[in-house]
């Protein structure tokens, strides 16, 4: 034992949280820098959200502005194109680059509020489940497989058809339905986490049950959820879609890539390019959402940070 | 010297599919303020158990305090660890007793720094903010011999070797200045030349803080050096207990015979064949009903198959609980 080291230790500015930030925020970018799919899912994500932030300045015209006269245009490289209208317009003369910005709007709105409901839903269900145990965790738990048991898309063909057809419809039966699996997720974690070593000895130190469970486990789940979180996002973006396609999303009168895709189903012969942009929109973002959900996954898990480099 | 902590006839079982597992079968002992008290046995002995059980951090069910006391000495005034609230053990727990696990790679939360994790307890048990507990954070990982303290504090786990997770293990178990720090068995999970650094460090910590440390482990070895009394488990009763020069000297317990022709020396030739014990260690399933080590026992006799020898003085600061006197080659 160094005998030095024990006496008269200058004070010390514990201004380590932001020395703390700062750092962390430097190696998130090396890391980002380091992973060409991660920064390519990142592009993506980023990409969509500045479309649905700024659609008004972006679109080039109105979504819902409808020129009969120019209906069925094709993209601007073609021989009937024209530069006015970049990707086209539609049966209805409108504006397919337009369209396809503000559908970005409908799609994160639905994704972002989606899974937040059902993030927050299966967490606490999930943290009551596995922290509490024992005659708790099976009635929860038969719950949610009661409601994994219901097939998917007659619920919300059930719902829908009750409730009508509105955004925040969608969004409530996405958030509803999507809980289970956060809450499945949430609770494996926990009863893993419980019954670790670094949760005994904090139990060996007097650490209350409340500190234990949002200073101890709370900061282990945050890495699998966000993960989770964007996997599912993805999976709501495209599950959107797919209801809109069939008619049971928002209006057709909200410009959204599942409606879109549904009007364009008509002309895929004649005007193949009116399915073929929201087409690629929801794939691009889907694959940014996945990409960026496996990227996240490597850099929130300290363990494996180390074996990234 | 004045006892901190007094146990007495302290019993634990686990409720198992199998049926009820006798850990811990009325383990008595007493612990002397500043004085190190060594707990040895083999795996399944219940030492661990035995010491769990007093900051009732045995899981229940299926574990089960069945009877006993355990009474924590302050001043004149003392409290039954075994009746306490929740709560009051909370306070007992890394306030008064510190407590060391065997494993530090999984004892420290991979996602929180080690600073944090010092600096919980601190919080915790003696109500400072943030910035006192971290500059009282920085002293105690330089007092446990972690170079480099201020930017070792925002590290993770994974940045620490396992020495140093045992070091900063040890900084959360001393945090408080507890009276009485237990080990189990701290250095089971780390190379032979760390081990030895960590024993040097909790003998030094006990002398500049004055703990009363309990220290786990089956290696007689390390006991020697740093242990005043050890304590020989078998089968979750004390078989033997002695001052720790005579336990080595003249040790009287069969088992405990046998435990020390197990050990290589230095001192002999080397030409000595190491003794292992016969047998398995013992069946916990059934309660006892007779001396636990008398399946593989050479001196055992018919008494020895009859009734649980006691644990009985048979010198200055000597127990032993056998029937049979092995020096003498006769029953007492």
């Amino acid at each position: 034992m160094r005998e030095s080291a024990t006496c008269d230790l200058r004070p010390v500015t514990c201004d380590l949280e932001a020395r703390g930030l700062r750092y962390r925020l430097g190696r998130l970018l090396r890391l980002l820098w380091r992973d060409r799919s991660g920064m390519l899912g990142l592009t993506l994500f980023v990409l969509v959200a500045v479309a649905a932030v700024f659609s008004p300045w972006l679109s080039p015209h109105g979504p819902l502005d409808q020129h009969l006269s120019i209906s069925k245009q094709p993209p601007a490289w073609s021989a009937d194109g024209n530069w006015d209208y970049p990707l086209g317009t539609d049966n209805l003369g409108r504006d397919l680059l337009s369209r396809v910005i503000y559908g970005s709007r409908v799609s994160l709105t639905v994704g972002f509020f989606g899974v937040l409901i059902a993030g927050s839903i299966g967490l606490v269900v999930g943290l009551i489940s596995g922290y509490a145990g024992g005659r708790v965790d099976g009635i929860i738990m038969g719950a949610i497989n009661i409601i994994l048991a219901l097939p998917y898309l007659l619920f919300v063909v059930f719902i829908a058809a009750i409730l009508g057809r509105s955004l925040l419809n969608v969004i409530l039966i996405f958030g509803i339905t999507d809980s289970p699996i956060f809450a499945r997720v949430t609770r494996g974690e926990v009863l893993r986490i419980r019954r670790s070593g670094y949760v005994e000895s904090a139990k060996s130190v007097g650490v209350s049950e409340w500190r234990i469970l949002f200073d101890h486990i709370m900061p282990n789940l945050i890495g699998p959820l966000i993960t989770l979180a964007t996997f599912e996002m993805s999976a709501m973006i495209f599950y959107e879609a797919g209801l809109g396609f069939l008619g049971l999303s928002v209006p057709p009168s909200v410009p959204s890539w599942g409606n879109m895709l549904s009007a364009g189903r008509k002309y895929l012969t004649s005007a193949p390019w009116i399915a073929t942009w929201p087409g690629l929109a929801i794939m691009f973002t889907s694959l940014g959402m996945n990409l960026l959900g496996d990227w996240l996954r490597d850099v929130l898990d300290p363990r494996l940070r180390r074996a990234r480099k | 010297m004045s006892p901190i902590l007094q146990v007495r006839n302290l019993v634990t079982r686990f409720d198992t599919v199998d049926g009820i597992v006798h850990a811990v079968n009325g383990v008595s002992f007493d612990l002397e303020e500043g004085e190190t008290l060594a707990i040895v046995g083999e795996s399944g002995c219940g030492k661990t158990v035995t010491v769990l059980s007093l900051l009732r951090l045995i899981p229940e069910p299926p574990g089960r305090i069945e009877s006993g006391e355990a009474m924590l000495y302050e001043g004149a005034a003392r409290r039954d660890l075994l009746k306490l609230s929740e709560p009051e053990m909370r306070h007992i727990r890394g306030g008064r007793i510190g407590f060391i696990f065997q494993d530090p790679m999984t004892s420290l939360n991979p996602v929180l720094t080690i600073g944090e994790q010092i600096a919980e307890s601190l919080v915790e048990h003696l109500g400072m903010d943030r910035d006192q507990a971290c500059e009282h954070t920085i002293k105690l990982l330089a007092r446990v011999g972690i170079p480099d303290p201020e930017k070792r504090y925002s590290n993770y786990p994974h940045q620490f070797s396992g020495g140093m997770r045992q070091r900063a293990m040890i900084a959360i178990a001393i945090a408080c200045t507890p009276e009485i720090l237990i080990a189990d068995e701290p250095t089971t999970a780390l190379d032979v030349t760390v081990q030895a650094q960590i024993v040097d460090l909790v003998k030094h910590l006990r002398t500049e803080l004055g703990m009363a440390v309990i220290w786990i482990t089956h290696d007689l070895g390390v006991v020697a050096g740093l242990a005043d009394w050890v304590q020989v488990m078998y089968g979750g009763m004390v078989v033997e207990r002695a001052f720790v020069d005579y336990l080595y000297e003249r040790p009287q317990h069969p088992y405990t015979i046998g435990l020390l022709g197990a050990l290589p020396g230095l001192d002999r030739k080397g030409t000595r064949r190491l003794v292992s014990i016969e047998g398995t260690p013992p069946e916990l399933m059934r309660p006892p009903s007779h001396c636990q080590f008398a399946p593989r026992c050479s001196y055992a006799f018919d008494r020895c198959w009859q009734e649980i020898p006691p644990l009985l003085p048979v010198g200055v600061r000597h127990e032993v609980a056998c029937f049979f006197n092995v020096e003498k080659g006769r029953p007492w």
